[in-house]
C-alpha cells in the first residue's frame, strides 16, 4: 500500500540512439526545403488533380490504383486548409498561394524519411549486427532516387513505407514467437503485418506482391508449426485461426474500409461519372441524380425510357432511332431494308425517348394504377419522336452481316412483316416474377420471332447513319455481355395519347421524387471492377523505360527544369549502390545455391540457426526484390524508373546482409577448399580426418555426416569451444538461451561464442566415430 | 543402413508382379523420410487369383483398347463436309501435299502429320477447304480423320496404363478409361482433322512414359530405363512441335526431373560420378533429344515446303527469296536504288510488311481525314512506291535524264504508286499510338506539301554512298517535324481493315520499328543483276519462324463486343463449341463434354483437395496411421499429386494468356483431370470399405461402388452420345427434340 511513497516510481526507458538518430538524419533529408520548388514537379500534375477532386469532394475515377494513396497525399491537403483550387494542367506551372506545397509534400517524405531507421530495425530483426543494419539504413538514406521520390507528392515513398512495415512487423512477429505466443506484442505485430499489407495493396496493385511474399513465408513457419508435435492440437489450431484471421481477413476489411472512406468522401458527380453505371451515377449528387431523382421506380405499360447500353465500350450510349433510313444499297454492294435506321448515340438527346407498349392494347400512356413489366412479358418499344415501332428481321445488319439488322419498322408493303415483339429478360433478376425498375435491372430484349438479342456491335456507321454506333440483333448469342445488356435511365410515365401532346412531353425534362441508393458493397465491387478492367492506353512516353534499363540504370527521367535558370530535379539512382546491390543480389543467389547443394550432400558450411537466418533474409530481401521486378517483364502498361524503387529497396538491404555473411564466414578461412565440394561417394572413403580437422581450426565450416540417431537435425549439436580456445567458453542451455540477446554481435568479435540456441554443428570428430 | 535401400527393397518385393519394374508408389518419397514403414505398398487382391493376373490384365487392357477405337472410329465419316476449324488443318495438310508454303501460329508437326496421313491414304491435295460446311464429295478425306481418330484413340490405353502405373489398382485404370471412353467431348475431339487429338496424344503418351521411367527408379540405365526416358524425350519434341501448349507437358516433366535428381543428388549412397551420369543421362534424353527432334520437324517443314505461296509475306526478304516462285528467288534486280524506281518497303521487325497505303481516308475524329498508310503483311500492288526527288516533279524514266541514284541522306519523296499521294506526316496525333505523329497519303498527282519530304538514311553509313536494295537497313526521317517513320505493330480497328499502324515516332530510339529495306525494285533504265541474296543459315530460319509465330499468337486478340470463351467457363462445361450446323435441318455436331463426367471431374477436384490434404496434415502431425491407410495415402499424395499438377499445368496458364480462348483448350487438362478422378475414386472406396471394415457387407462396397460409377459414366453416354455422334431434327429448346431434356445449361446450344 502506498508503496510509491517508500520506493520512487522507476521508469525504464531502452532507447536505442541509433534508430533515434537515423530518424533524424532521415527527417533532416527528406524534409529540408521542402516546399522547394513552388512548382508542379512531373507525375504532381497526375495526382494533384485528384487531391482537388477529394477537397472538392467530386467523383473521381482513376484507373491506375486503388484509392488509399490518393487520399493519403490529400489528407496532407486536408491538413494543410488545401481548397482544391488549383488547375494541374501542366508541369512546371507555379503553384498559387493557395496551395500548401509543403504539407502536401510532408506525409510522403515523413513516409521516405521513417523507411530509414526501419530498414535499420528489419535487418535487425533478421539476426544481422547493428553494424550491417545500420549500414543498410545509411544505404537507403543516402539513395538519391528514394529521396528525390520522396519529396514529391508521388505515391513510392508511402508504398515503400507500408512494403517495409509489413515485413518489420511480420519478423517482430516471427522473433515474439518463441518467447510469448499470444502475448499482447504478439497480437500487436502480427495485427499490424496484416494492416501494413493491406496498406501496400491499397496504394498501388503493385503491393499485392509483398503481401504474397509475407503470405508464402508465413504459410511456410506455419507449416513448420503444424509439423511441432511438442504443441498440441488445439493450440496449433489457435494459432493458424490466429494467423488466418490477422493475415486475411484483416487486410480484406481494411481494404474495403479504404473504399468505405473513398465513396463516402466523393459524394458529388463529376467529370468520369461516364464510366460508371446509371445506377451508381445515381448514388453521387448532382449529375444524373439531378435528371433520375424522383422517377418513378417500377417501369409499366406506357412509360417512357431511355435505354443506356451497359457495356460502355467503346463509349457510353443511349438506343437511338431517326428520320433516316438505311440506304437501299450499302458501299459494298448489299441491300438493307431500307426501313428507319436504329443506333446508339452517345449524347442526351429527345430521339432517345422510347414508350414501353402493350402489344394487345393501342394506347401508350400509363393507367392508373400503373400496370408493371415484369421478366418474361412481351413488349413492343415505339419510338416517341417518330411512333415506329422497334423491330428486327432476317436483313443483314449494315457492318456485322452475321448479324441482323435491327429497324423501326416501315410498312413498304412487300412482304416484309412487322417482327417487333420483344420478350424483357430482367438478367439481375431474384426472381421469374421480378418487375422492370429503373437504372437497378440490367434487362435484355429477346426478338419473339428469331430469339435474336439486342445488341450494340460498338462500329461507328458511315456517313449516312451519322457516325453513330451500330445496334444489332445477335442470333443465339451465348453468355453474358455486357454489349447485350440495356438500362433504363430517364424515366417517366406518359400522360399524353396524342403524338403532338407527347412530342411536348418528351422535350420537357422529367421530374418526380423518389429517392433510392445503392448498398456499399454494390458500389464497391463495380468501382473495383471498373478500375481493374479498364484499359489504359499504352502509350510511349519520352521518359518511358523497359524493367532491363531499371537493373543497370541505363534510364532516368527529368522531372522538372526550371524555366529561367535551368535549375532541374533528375530522378537518377546512385549508380554505385544500384551496382553494388545488384551484385549482392548475383552473390546471395550463388551461395545459396552453393550452401543448398552442399547441404544436400550433408555437408554443412553453416550452423543450422545461421542457414535459417541466412535463408530468410534472402526469402524478404532477395524475394522482396524479385516479386516488386520480376512482374514488371509481364505488364503491358508504360513503365519508368520509379516503378524499379519498391524492388531496389529490398535489394538495398540485401546488400549490408552478404557483406556480413563474408565478412564473417568466408573471409575467415582459405581452407574451404580443404573439404571435397560434395562430400564423399560412401562412409569407406571418409578418412581425411587431418585436413577435416584443419579446416575446423580455421573456419566454421565444418563437415558433418548424417547417421541414423539424428536423423532429423542432420548435423550434430556441438560446441565448438572444446575445439578451440579462440571460441570462448562454453555455454550450457540457460545461456544458450540468452545468447539471442546477443545477436546483434554475432560474428562481429571474434571473442565473442557465435553459438546460439539448437545450434547444431557439424564436426570433424564425428569422422573419428565413424572411423 | 542408407535409407534409400529401403525403397529398393520394397521395390524389389514387387517385382515378380509387375515383370520388370516396382511401382512408384511403393518407392519411398526418398531418404528423407525416416520412416521406413511409409514404402509399403497399397494392399493386393488375394494371392491365389496371381496367375490369372496376367492374362487377365492383358485381357482387359485389349477390352479398353477395342471399346475406345470402336467408339471413335464409328461414324468417322459423317459428317461428309468440312467441320469447323478442319477448314484450316485440312488445307495446311493440302499444303504439305502440295509443297506450298504458308504461315501458321503452331508449329509444324501436327500438320505436316496430316499431310502425310492424307499422301498415304490417296489424298492428292487438291480440296480447297474453303469454308465449314463445304462438301468433300470425291476427294478422299476418311485417311486424315481416320490417323486423328486412331492417335485419339489411343489416350485411353495411355490413360488406363497411366493410372495404372500410378496406383497400382485395377479398377482405378478402369474408371479412368470409362471416364474417358464415354466424354462426348474427348469423342468429338477425336474424330476431326483437328491438332488436338495429336497433341494430347503426344501429352499422354510423354505422361506415361515418365511414369514408366519412374517405376524403374530402382534399376537406372536399364534397357526399359533408358528406353521409357528416351521415350518422354521424344514425346515431349512431339508434343511442343504439335502447339506451343505443349510447353506445359514439358515443365511437368522438367519438374519430375528436377525432383527426381534432388533426391539422387541427396542420396549419399550414390557418388558424385552416379549422380553425374543420371544428370548427363537426363540432359541427353530429356533437352537434348527433344530438341533435335524439334529441330528436325523444322528442317523438314522448310525442305517440304519449297513452293512460293499465301504465307510469303509474313517472312523477311532474305527468307523469301528461298522459296521458288516467290519473286525474290534467284531475283534479278538493279541493286542500287535510283530515282524513278518502284519499290516496295519493308519493315525489319518481323511480321509487320509492307508499307501499304488504300483509297480509304482515315475516319473522323482520327487525325486529318487523309488517305491512310498502314503496313500490310501480304503482297499487294498497294504496297508499291514511287521513289522521287522532293523538289522536282519531271518523270525521272524520261530516257532523255541520265540515271541518277538515291543516295544515304537524299531528300525524297515517296509517291504511292496507285492513287499518286505522297507519303506525308504532320503534328497530328496517330491513330492508336497517341505520343506518335500521324501518317497519311496527301497531294494530288505527286503534288503535296513540304510534310511530304523525307531524309532517307542507311543506318551505320557514313554521306554519298548510294543504297542497295535488300541489304542497306533503311531509315526514313520527316524533314519537317523530324520525326522517324516507323510501325508500332499494333492491328487497326475496321476502318483501318486490320493492317497495322505505321506512325512517325519522335523519339529516335534505336528500334526495329523504324527500320525498313526495300524489297522489289523496278526501273528499266537499270540493269538487272542476279542477287545470289542472303541466303539465312538454318537458325536464323528457325528464329524468324518463331518470332512470326508467337507474334501471331499475340495478334489473335479477341475484339470488344465479342463472345469469347472464358478459361472458369471451361471445367464447368459452361458452354460448348459448334462443330457443324446450325439450323434444325443441318446435321449438327456439338463438342461439349459429357456433363456427368465433368461434374464428376470437378468434385473430385474439390474432393482430392480437401483429402490430400488431411493427410498431409496428419503426417505433418506425426500421426500413426494403420499400414493399410498409409499405403493408400502415399498413392493419394503422390500419384495423385503428379496428376493435379498436370491438371493445373495445362489450365491454370491460360488465365494469363491474353490471345483468343476456345474452349477445346480445356482438353488436355482434363484428360489429367479424369486420371484424378478414376484414382482418387479408387482409393476413397477402398478407404470406406477399410473403415466399415466390422461389417459383413463391407468388401462388396468398393466392388458395387466402382460398377455404378461405371455404369451411371455409361448411361450418360448413351443419353448425350448424340452430340458427338450428329443429330438432325429439332433444336434441344424445341420440346419435340429428344435432346429435349438434356439441355441442362442454359447455355448450352445445341
Amino acid at each position: 500500500m502506498l508503496g510509491f511513497l517508500q520506493r520512487p516510481v522507476v521508469v525504464t526507458a531502452d532507447i536505442n540512439l541509433n534508430v533515434v538518430a537515423l530518424t533524424a538524419v532521415g527527417l533532416l533529408s527528406r524534409l529540408w526545403q521542402l516546399a522547394y520548388p513552388r512548382a508542379v514537379v512531373f507525375d504532381e500534375v497526375y495526382y494533384g488533380q485528384y487531391i482537388s477532386f477529394y477537397m472538392k469532394r467530386i467523383f473521381f475515377f482513376d484507373g491506375s490504383g486503388p484509392p488509399f494513396g490518393h487520399m493519403l497525399l490529400a489528407l496532407g491537403g486536408y491538413l494543410g486548409g488545401f481548397d482544391g483550387n488549383f488547375l494541374w494542367n501542366r508541369i512546371g506551372a507555379e503553384y498559387s498561394t493557395n496551395v500548401p506545397v509543403w504539407s502536401l509534400r510532408l506525409l510522403p517524405a515523413l513516409a521516405g524519411a521513417l523507411s530509414v531507421p526501419m530498414a535499420y530495425q528489419i535487418v535487425w530483426e533478421l539476426g544481422f549486427s547493428h553494424c550491417a543494419a545500420v549500414g543498410a539504413a545509411l544505404l537507403i538514406l543516402i539513395e538519391n532516387a528514394l529521396i528525390t521520390q520522396s519529396r514529391l507528392m508521388l505515391l513510392e515513398s508511402a508504398l515503400i513505407f507500408f512494403n517495409l512495415l509489413a515485413v518489420l512487423s511480420y519478423l517482430k512477429f516471427s522473433n515474439s514467437q518463441k518467447h510469448g505466443p499470444f502475448s499482447p506484442s504478439w497480437w500487436f505485430w502480427l495485427v499490424l503485418t496484416g494492416v501494413a499489407c493491406a496498406c501496400a495493396v491499397g496504394i498501388k496493385y503493385v503491393g499485392v506482391f509483398t503481401y504474397l511474399l509475407v503470405l508464402g513465408v508465413a504459410a511456410v513457419h506455419a507449416w513448420h508449426l503444424i509439423g511441432d508435435q511438442t504443441l498440441s492440437n488445439v493450440r496449433v489450431l489457435c494459432h493458424l485461426l490466429a494467423r488466418a484471421v490477422a493475415l486475411l481477413v484483416i487486410p480484406v476489411l481494411v481494404y474495403l474500409l479504404f473504399f468505405y472512406v473513398h465513396l463516402l468522401l466523393l459524394c458529388r458527380s463529376g467529370p468520369h461519372d461516364q464510366i460508371m453505371s446509371s445506377a451508381f451515377q445515381a448514388s453521387l449528387e448532382g449529375g444524373l441524380a439531378r435528371i433520375t431523382q424522383g422517377q418513378p421506380l417500377e417501369v409499366a405499360y406506357g412509360s417512357q425510357v431511355t435505354l443506356k447500353n451497359a457495356f460502355g465500350q467503346p463509349v457510353p450510349c443511349w438506343l437511338h432511332s431517326h428520320q433516316s433510313t438505311y440506304p437501299v444499297i450499302y458501299e459494298n454492294g448489299r441491300g438493307s431494308s431500307h426501313q428507319q435506321q436504329v443506333t446508339c448515340y452517345p449524347f442526351k438527346d429527345v430521339n432517345n425517348w422510347w414508350i414501353v407498349k402493350d402489344p394487345g392494347r393501342h394506347q401508350l400512356v400509363v393507367n392508373n394504377p400503373p400496370r408493371p413489366v415484369r421478366h418474361g412479358d412481351i413488349v413492343q418499344l415505339v419510338h416517341g419522336m417518330t411512333t415506329r415501332l422497334l423491330n428486327t428481321h432476317d436483313v443483314a445488319a449494315p457492318l456485322s452481316p452475321h448479324s441482323q439488322e435491327v429497324s423501326c419498322y416501315i410498312d413498304y408493303n412487300v412482304s416484309m412483316p412487322a417482327q417487333n415483339l420483344w420478350r424483357l429478360d430482367i438478367v439481375n433478376r431474384e426472381s421469374d416474377t421480378d418487375v422492370w425498375k429503373t437504372i437497378l435491372s440490367e434487362v435484355r430484349f429477346v426478338h419473339v420471332n428469331t430469339s435474336a438479342i439486342l445488341k450494340l456491335s460498338g462500329a461507328p456507321l458511315p456517313d449516312w447513319g451519322f457516325r453513330q454506333l451500330e445496334v444489332v440483333g445477335e442470333q443465339l448469342s451465348r453468355g453474358y455481355h455486357g454489349s447485350t445488356v440495356w438500362s433504363v435511365e430517364e424515366h417517366r410515365y406518359g400522360r399524353s395519347q396524342e403524338q403532338k401532346e407527347r412530342e411536348l412531353e418528351l422535350h420537357s425534362p422529367t421530374q418526380t421524387d423518389v429517392s433510392r441508393n445503392l448498398s456499399f458493397m454494390a458500389r464497391f465491387s463495380e468501382l473495383q471492377w471498373r478500375l481493374l478492367t479498364v484499359r489504359s492506353d499504352d502509350s510511349e512516353h519520352k521518359y518511358s523505360s523497359t524493367p532491363l534499363d531499371w537493373v543497370m540504370l541505363d534510364t532516368s527521367i527529368a522531372y522538372w527544369l526550371h524555366p529561367r535558370t535551368s535549375a532541374q530535379i533528375h530522378l537518377l539512382g546512385n549508380i554505385v549502390i544500384w551496382a553494388s546491390a545488384s551484385l549482392a543480389t548475383l552473390v546471395y543467389a550463388l551461395l545459396f545455391i552453393w550452401y543448398l547443394f552442399r547441404r544436400r550432400r550433408r555437408v554443412c558450411d553453416l550452423p543450422e540457426d545461421c542457414w535459417l537466418r541466412w535463408a530468410l533474409a534472402g526469402a524478404l530481401c532477395a524475394g522482396g526484390w524479385a516479386v516488386n521486378y520480376v512482374p514488371f517483364f509481364m505488364m503491358e502498361k508504360t513503365l519508368f524508373l520509379y516503378h524499379y524503387l519498391p524492388a531496389l529497396t529490398f535489394q538495398i538491404l540485401l546488400l549490408p546482409v552478404v557483406l556480413e555473411h563474408i565478412s564473417d564466414h568466408l573471409c575467415r578461412y582459405g581452407a574451404l577448399a580443404a573439404t571435397p565440394p560434395w562430400g564423399y561417394g560412401s562412409r569407406g572413403v571418409l578418412n581425411g580426418d587431418s585436413s577435416v580437422m584443419q579446416m575446423g581450426l580455421g573456419s566454421q565450416a565444418r563437415l558433418c555426416r548424417g547417421s541414423e540417431d539424428e536423423a532429423n537435425e542432420g548435423c550434430r549439436e556441438r560446441k565448438v569451444a572444446d575445439v578451440h580456445g579462440r571460441w570462448g567458453r562454453p555455454f550450457g542451455p540457460g545461456e544458450r538461451q540468452e545468447q539471442r540477446e546477443g545477436e546483434g554481435n554475432m560474428g562481429r568479435d571474434p571473442e565473442q561464442p557465435v553459438v546460439r540456441g539448437r545450434t547444431a554443428w557439424c564436426m570433424a570428430e564425428i569422422n573419428q566415430e565413424a572411423l | 543402413m542408407p535409407p534409400a535401400v529401403g525403397g529398393g527393397l520394397a521395390g524389389s518385393e514387387l517385382r515378380p508382379r509387375r515383370g520388370r519394374c516396382g511401382s512408384q508408389a511403393a518407392r519411398a518419397v526418398g531418404p528423407d523420410v525416416a520412416t521406413e514403414a511409409t514404402a509399403r505398398s497399397p494392399k493386393r487382391p488375394a494371392p491365389s487369383s496371381r496367375r490369372f493376373e496376367a492374362p487377365g490384365r492383358w485381357a482387359l487392357l485389349a477390352l479398353v483398347t477395342l471399346m475406345s477405337f470402336a467408339t471413335r472410329f464409328h461414324r468417322l465419316d459423317q459428317p461428309p463436309h468440312i467441320c469447323w476449324d478442319e477448314t484450316h488443318f485440312g488445307k495446311m495438310g493440302s499444303y504439305y501435299i502440295n509443297r506450298t508454303f504458308f504461315f501458321d501460329v503452331h508449329p509444324p508437326l501436327g500438320k505436316m502429320l496430316i499431310g502425310l496421313a492424307g499422301h498415304l491414304s490417296g489424298y492428292d491435295g487438291t480440296f480447297l477447304f474453303q469454308k465449314p460446311g463445304d462438301e468433300y464429295e470425291h476427294h478422299s478425306y476418311l485417311g486424315m480423320r481416320g490417323f486423328c481418330a486412331f492417335l485419339g484413340a489411343l489416350l485411353i490405353p495411355f490413360a488406363y496404363l497411366t493410372v495404372l502405373e500410378l496406383s497400382q489398382s485395377l479398377p482405378a485404370a478402369l474408371l479412368t478409361a470409362a471416364l474417358l471412353t464415354f466424354d462426348t467431348g474427348c469423342l468429338t475431339l477425336s474424330q476431326y482433322i483437328l491438332l488436338d487429338p495429336i497433341l494430347m496424344f503426344f501429352i499422354m503418351a510423354a505422361m506415361l512414359s515418365m511414369v514408366k521411367y519412374n517405376s524403374c527408379a530402382n534399376r537406372p540405365f536399364s534397357a526399359p530405363w533408358w528406353l521409357w526416358l528416351s521415350l518422354t524425350g521424344v514425346n515431349l519434341a512431339g508434343a511442343l512441335g504439335v502447339k506451343f501448349v505443349g510447353l506445359f507437358i514439358i515443365l511437368q516433366v522438367g519438374w519430375n526431373t528436377v525432383s527426381d535428381l534432388w533426391h539422387l543428388f541427396g542420396d549419399l549412397s550414390l557418388s558424385m560420378v552416379t549422380v553425374g551420369k543420371h544428370l548427363t543421362a537426363r540432359i541427353l534424353c530429356l533437352i537434348v533429344l527433344p530438341l533435335a527432334l524439334y529441330t528436325a520437324t523444322y528442317a523438314v517443314h522448310f525442305m517440304v515446303l519449297n513452293k512460293s505461296g499465301p504465307g510469303d509475306g509474313f517472312f523477311s526478304s532474305a527468307f523469301q527469296a528461298r522459296l521458288s516462285g516467290n519473286n525474290l528467288h534467284n531475283a534479278s534486280i538493279p541493286e542500287h536504288l535510283a530515282y524513278g524506281s518502284v519499290i516496295t518497303v519493308k519493315s525489319a521487325r518481323m511480321a509487320v510488311g509492307y508499307l501499304h497505303s488504300h483509297r480509304h481516308l482515315y475516319p473522323e475524329g482520327i487525325g486529318a481525314r487523309q488517305q491512310q498508310v498502314t503496313t500490310y503483311l501480304h503482297k499487294d500492288y498497294n504496297n508499291l512506291w514511287i521513289i522521287k526527288k522532293h523538289n522536282t516533279n519531271s518523270d525521272p524514266l524520261d530516257p532523255s535524264l541520265p540515271v541518277e541514284f538515291v543516295r544515304h541522306g537524299d531528300v525524297i519523296r515517296l509517291e504511292h504508286k496507285e492513287t499518286s499521294r505522297n507519303l506525308h506526316s504532320h503534328y497530328h496525333e496517330a491513330p492508336l499510338t497517341r505520343k506518335h505523329y500521324q501518317v497519311t497519303g496527301y497531294g494530288i498527282n505527286g503534288t503535296g506539301d513540304s510534310n511530304d519530304f523525307w531524309r532517307i538514311e542507311v543506318v551505320n553509313r557514313k554521306f554519298g554512298n548510294r543504297i542497295k536494295v535488300l541489304r542497306s537497313r533503311i531509315r526514313l526521317i520527316h524533314l519537317v517535324t523530324g520525326c522517324v517513320l516507323g510501325s508500332s505493330g499494333k492491328v487497326l480497328p475496321k476502318w483501318g481493315w486490320e493492317q497495322l499502324e505505321v506512325t512517325c515516332t519522335p523519339y529516335l530510339k534505336e528500334t526495329l520499328n523504324s527500320i525498313w529495306n526495300v524489297e522489289d525494285h523496278i526501273n528499266p533504265k537499270l540493269p538487272n543483276i542476279s542477287l545470289d541474296v542472303l541466303q539465312p543459315s538454318f537458325p536464323e530460319i528457325m528464329l524468324e519462324a518463331h518470332m512470326v509465330m508467337i507474334r501471331g499468337n499475340n495478334g489473335l486478340k479477341p475484339k470488344d463486343n465479342e463472345f469469347t470463351s472464358k478459361p472458369w467457363h471451361w471445367p464447368i462445361n459452361y458452354q460448348g463449341l459448334r462443330f457443324s450446323g446450325i439450323n434444325d435441318t443441318d446435321f449438327r455436331v456439338y463438342l461439349l463434354g459429357n456433363p456427368v463426367v465433368w461434374w464428376l471431374n470437378l468434385l473430385s477436384i474439390a474432393l482430392y483437395l480437401l483429402s490430400g490434404s488431411i493427410f498431409a496434415v496428419a503426417l505433418q502431425r506425426g500421426a500413426r496411421l494403420p499400414a493399410e491407410v498409409e499405403g493408400l495415402s502415399q498413392v493419394l499424395l503422390q500419384g495423385g499429386g503428379q496428376l493435379l499438377l498436370g491438371w493445373m499445368m495445362h489450365y491454370f496458364p491460360f488465365f494469363l494468356m491474353g490471345r483468343i480462348l476456345y474452349f477445346h483448350h480445356y482438353f488436355p487438362a482434363m484428360l489429367f483431370s479424369s486420371m484424378l478422378t478414376g484414382l482418387l475414386w479408387d482409393i476413397l472406396l477402398r478407404l470406406c470399405a477399410w473403415s466399415l471394415a466390422s461389417f459383413s457387407l463391407a468388401g462388396h462396397v468398393h466392388t458395387l461402388g466402382i460398377l455404378s460409377l461405371l455404369l451411371g459414366i455409361a448411361y450418360s453416354f448413351y443419353l448425350f452420345h448424340p452430340l458427338a455422334y450428329g443429330m438432325v431434327g429439332p433444336l434441344a429448346q424445341d420440346p419435340r427434340s429428344p435432346m429435349a431434356g438434356l439441355r441442362w445449361l442454359e447455355s448450352w446450344d445445341f
